[in-house]
C-alpha cells in the first residue's frame, strides 16, 4: 500500500466515521443520563429524510438541516414522553421509533414527491459543498504533510468538522461543567440528584434534546452531504454500529472518537480491498463487515477491560414516597 | 352485540366477494421495492402498460421481509389471482413450496428458476444478462481513457456475478490489457439499498484509476451514478434505462426487459404457457440503451462495433461465457 492509497483509505475513513461519530455522541448524552437509546437509527433516518426533502423544496441545505434537526428532536421528545414521563420500557420505545421512522419517511416521501419513497436528486445549493481549507493547494507541494493536509484534512463538508469539534465539546460539557456533572449523576444515581433538589426529569429531557440535535446532524450529513437525496432505509444499520461503538468506547467521548474512527477504518478497508491476503490466509470481506459487532461482543464479554454502563440506565426514575 | 355481528358479517361477505370475483393478474415485487428506478420498477412499468392497453386491473404488493414471500403468494392464490407474477431470484423456493397446492394457478418467476417437471404450473423467465453486459462492457472499454473500468454489484449472488463476468468479457474483447475492478456491496439484502456504501466503493475505484463504472446494484446504484457524476467519470445504469438520471454523464444502461416479461405474462393471462424461457439479445430481452441523453457520449464507431458483436452473438458466432453455468469466469476473479 503506497502513501496515496493510504491517504485515500483514511479519507474514506473520515467520511464513513462522521455519521457514526455524531450518532455515537448522541447516544452518549442519552445513555449517560440513564435513558437507553436504541432509536438512534430511526432518528438519523427521519433527519436524513427531512433534511433532503426540505432542501429539495427550498433549495437551501441550511433549511434542510434545520428541518432534519427539528424532526429528529421530535422523535427524541416522543421517546422521552414514553420512557421518561410515562416510564415505559426504553428499549421498546426505541425499537418502535425505528419502525415509525422507517415507515413514516417512505410514506411522506411518496406523498410529497411520488418517486417511490425517495426525494428528488438535490442540485448544488441543496447539498453540503466540500470546504477547501486555507492554503490547502499551496501547501500540497510540502512532502508528506502537504498531501495529508490537502487530501485528508481539507476538502470535507462543514458537518465533518462540526462532528470532530463535538468530541472536545462533549468532553468539556460532561466533565467540566456543573450541567455535565449532574447529567452523569442522573445516569448513575438519580435519587441522589433528586435529593440535592435538581430535577431528574428535566436533566433527562435535556440529554435527549441534545441527542436529537446530534442525530439530526448525522442524518443531514448522510442525505445531503454524502448523498444527494434520500433513499429508503438509507441509514443501513449505522445507528446500531454507533451503539456498538458507544459500548466499545465505554461511554466516554474521546474513546468514542477512537471507536468510530476504527469502525470507519474497518469499513473503508473492506470497501477498498474485497479480500485481504494476510500471509497466505485470505480474509473475506464479510469478516471485516462483521468486525465492529465481533469487537463489541469481545468487549462486552469482558476480555478487554470491562464495559460498565451507567448504573441507572434503562430504569425510569420513580420518586420515593 | 347484534350491531357488531352484522358489521363483522358484512365485512366477511365483502372479503369473500372481493376474493372470488375475478382472475386478475397479480404482481409481487422483491425487497428492492417497487420504485427502485431499476429492476422492480421495470416490472411495474410493464404492468402499468398492460393495464393501460387492455383496460384490465391487477394487484401488486411490495415485500418488506423474507418471511412475507410465501404468505403473499398464498394470499394472492387464495384470492383467485391468476397468473401471479413475481420478480427476483429469491422467489424460486417460496414458489416451489406453494405451487403444488394451487395447481390451477399459474406462477411466473422472473429471474428465479423452478423445475418445470416438478411444477407444471410455473413459468421461469430468465435473461441472458451476460450478453447485455458484454455489450456495455465493450462500450465502457471504448469510452475509457485510463484503460481501467469498474463494476459495483449489489448483493453478492451468482446472478450479479453473471453481470460482472459478461461485462469483464466485453471490456477485454475491446482492450485485452484493460483492468476491471469489481466490488460487491454486501452479502445481505440490505446491499440493494445502501447508496452511501455505493458511493464509497465508487470513490475507491476512481482512486484506483477507473473512469467508467457499471452499477448492477438496485438502489445502491443510485449512489454509484451520483458519485460518478460528481467526480466527472462515466457510469452505466442497469435494468431500466437510467440515462436520464444524470444526462450526459451516464454512458448507457444495460437494459433488461423485465417490463416486457411482465407485460407478456399478464397478456397471456390464465392460459399462460409454462416452462422455462430465456430472453436473450435475439428477443431484445436484454440490450443497451440509446437516447438523447447519451447520444453525444457514444460515437458511431462505438455503436457500429457493438452492433457487430450483437449480430455475432445472435448468430451464434460469438459466445459469451455465462457465470452461472459453471460458477467461474474466464475474464474476472471474484
Amino acid at each position: 500500500m503506497d502513501f496515496a492509497t493510504l491517504l485515500q483509505v483514511l479519507d474514506s475513513t473520515v467520511r464513513l466515521a462522521t455519521p457514526l461519530l455524531l450518532a455515537c455522541l448522541a447516544g452518549l448524552f442519552s445513555e449517560r443520563s440513564g435513558v437507553i437509546d436504541i432509536g438512534l437509527e430511526g432518528k438519523m433516518l427521519i433527519a436524513a429524510f427531512f433534511s433532503a426533502a426540505i432542501a429539495a423544496l427550498t433549495g437551501s441545505v441550511w433549511m434542510g438541516l434545520l428541518a432534519g434537526i427539528v424532526s429528529s428532536m421530535l422523535l427524541s421528545g416522543l421517546h422521552g414522553l414514553a420512557s421518561i414521563t410515562f416510564r415505559g420500557n426504553q428499549l421498546i420505545s426505541g425499537v418502535a421509533l425505528n419502525f415509525l421512522a422507517a415507515g413514516l419517511t417512505v410514506l411522506i416521501a411518496q406523498d410529497w414527491f411520488s418517486q417511490g419513497g425517495r426525494t428528488p436528486s438535490l442540485m448544488s445549493g441543496g447539498r453540503w459543498e466540500a470546504i477547501t481549507l486555507p492554503f490547502a493547494e499551496s501547501l500540497r507541494a510540502v512532502p508528506v504533510l502537504g498531501p495529508i493536509y490537502a487530501e485528508l484534512i481539507s476538502g470535507h463538508s462543514i458537518l465533518v468538522y462540526v462532528a470532530f469539534l463535538c468530541v472536545p465539546a462533549t468532553y468539556w460539557v460532561l466533565f467540566r461543567t456543573r450541567f455535565g456533572l449532574r447529567l452523569r449523576a442522573v445516569g448513575e444515581a438519580p435519587e441522589a440528584v433528586d435529593t440535592a433538589g435538581v430535577s431528574v426529569i428535566g436533566l433527562r429531557y435535556a440529554a435527549i434534546v441534545i441527542c436529537g440535535l446530534l442525530c439530526g446532524l448525522a442524518g443531514s450529513y448522510l442525505a445531503t452531504g454524502l448523498q444527494a437525496g434520500f433513499v429508503k432505509d438509507m441509514t443501513a444499520g449505522r445507528g446500531y454500529i454507533a451503539l456498538a461503538a458507544l459500548i466499545f468506547a465505554k461511554w466516554r467521548p474521546w474513546y468514542a472518537l477512537m471507536a468510530c474512527l476504527l469502525f470507519g477504518l474497518l469499513q473503508a478497508v473492506a470497501l477498498r480491498y474485497q479480500n485481504i491476503d494476510l500471509g497466505g490466509i485470505t480474509i473475506p470481506v464479510q469478516v471485516m463487515d462483521a468486525l465492529p459487532y465481533i469487537l463489541t461482543v469481545v468487549i462486552l464479554a469482558g476480555f478487554v477491560g470491562r464495559a460498565i454502563p451507567p448504573r441507572a440506565g434503562g430504569q425510569p426514575y420513580v420518586k420515593e414516597r | 352485540m347484534t350491531l357488531m355481528k352484522s358489521i363483522l358479517g358484512s365485512a366477511a361477505a365483502l372479503a369473500l366477494t372481493a376474493g372470488a370475483a375475478l382472475a386478475d393478474p397479480a404482481l409481487i415485487y422483491d425487497l428492492g421495492g417497487k420504485f427502485d428506478k431499476s429492476f422492480n420498477e421495470a416490472g411495474y412499468n410493464g404492468a402499468e402498460r398492460w393495464a393501460e392497453e387492455t383496460g384490465g386491473s391487477y394487484r401488486d404488493i411490495e415485500l418488506q421481509s423474507e418471511a412475507q414471500r410465501e404468505q403473499a403468494l398464498r394470499r394472492f392464490a387464495e384470492a383467485g389471482f391468476n397468473p401471479i407474477v413475481t420478480t427476483g431470484f429469491s422467489m424460486s423456493t417460496p414458489i416451489s413450496n406453494v405451487a403444488g397446492d394451487y395447481p390451477d394457478t399459474k406462477f411466473v418467476t422472473i429471474d428465479g428458476f423452478v423445475d418445470p417437471e416438478a411444477f407444471p404450473n410455473v413459468k421461469s423467465i430468465l435473461f441472458a444478462e451476460h450478453q447485455g453486459s458484454y455489450l456495455v462492457g465493450m462500450l465502457a472499454a471504448m469510452a475509457s481513457e485510463t484503460g481501467t473500468v469498474s463494476f459495483v454489484g449489489g448483493m453478492d449472488i451468482p446472478l450479479i456475478r453473471k453481470f460482472a463476468c459478461g461485462y469483464a468479457q466485453g471490456v477485454k474483447a475491446v482492450n485485452p490489457d484493460a483492468t476491471v475492478i469489481s466490488n460487491m456491496t454486501g452479502t445481505t439484502p440490505a446491499a440493494w439499498n445502501d447508496p452511501v456504501k455505493g458511493s464509497e466503493l465508487t470513490q475507491a475505484q476512481i482512486s484506483q484509476g477507473s473512469d467508467v463504472v457499471f452499477a448492477a446494484a438496485g438502489g445502491t446504484g443510485l449512489g454509484v451514478l451520483q458519485t460518478a457524476a460528481d467526480e466527472g467519470i462515466l457510469s452505466i445504469g442497469v435494468d431500466s434505462n437510467q440515462n436520464y438520471l444524470h444526462p450526459g454523464e451516464v454512458l448507457t444502461s444495460m437494459l433488461k426487459r423485465v417490463d416486457v416479461a411482465v407485460f407478456e405474462s399478464m397478456e397471456a393471462g390464465p392460459e399462460l404457457e409454462t416452462g422455462v424461457e430465456v430472453l436473450t439479445l435475439a428477443e431484445d430481452g436484454v440490450g443497451y440503451a440509446m437516447d438523447e441523453n447519451n447520444a453525444e457520449l457514444i460515437t458511431e464507431d462505438m455503436q457500429a462495433a457493438v452492433e457487430e458483436a450483437k449480430a455475432q452473438i445472435i448468430a451464434g458466432d460469438l459466445s459469451v461465457h455465462d457465470y452461472t453455468s459453471d460458477d467461474s469466469c474466464p475474464a474476472l476473479e471474484f
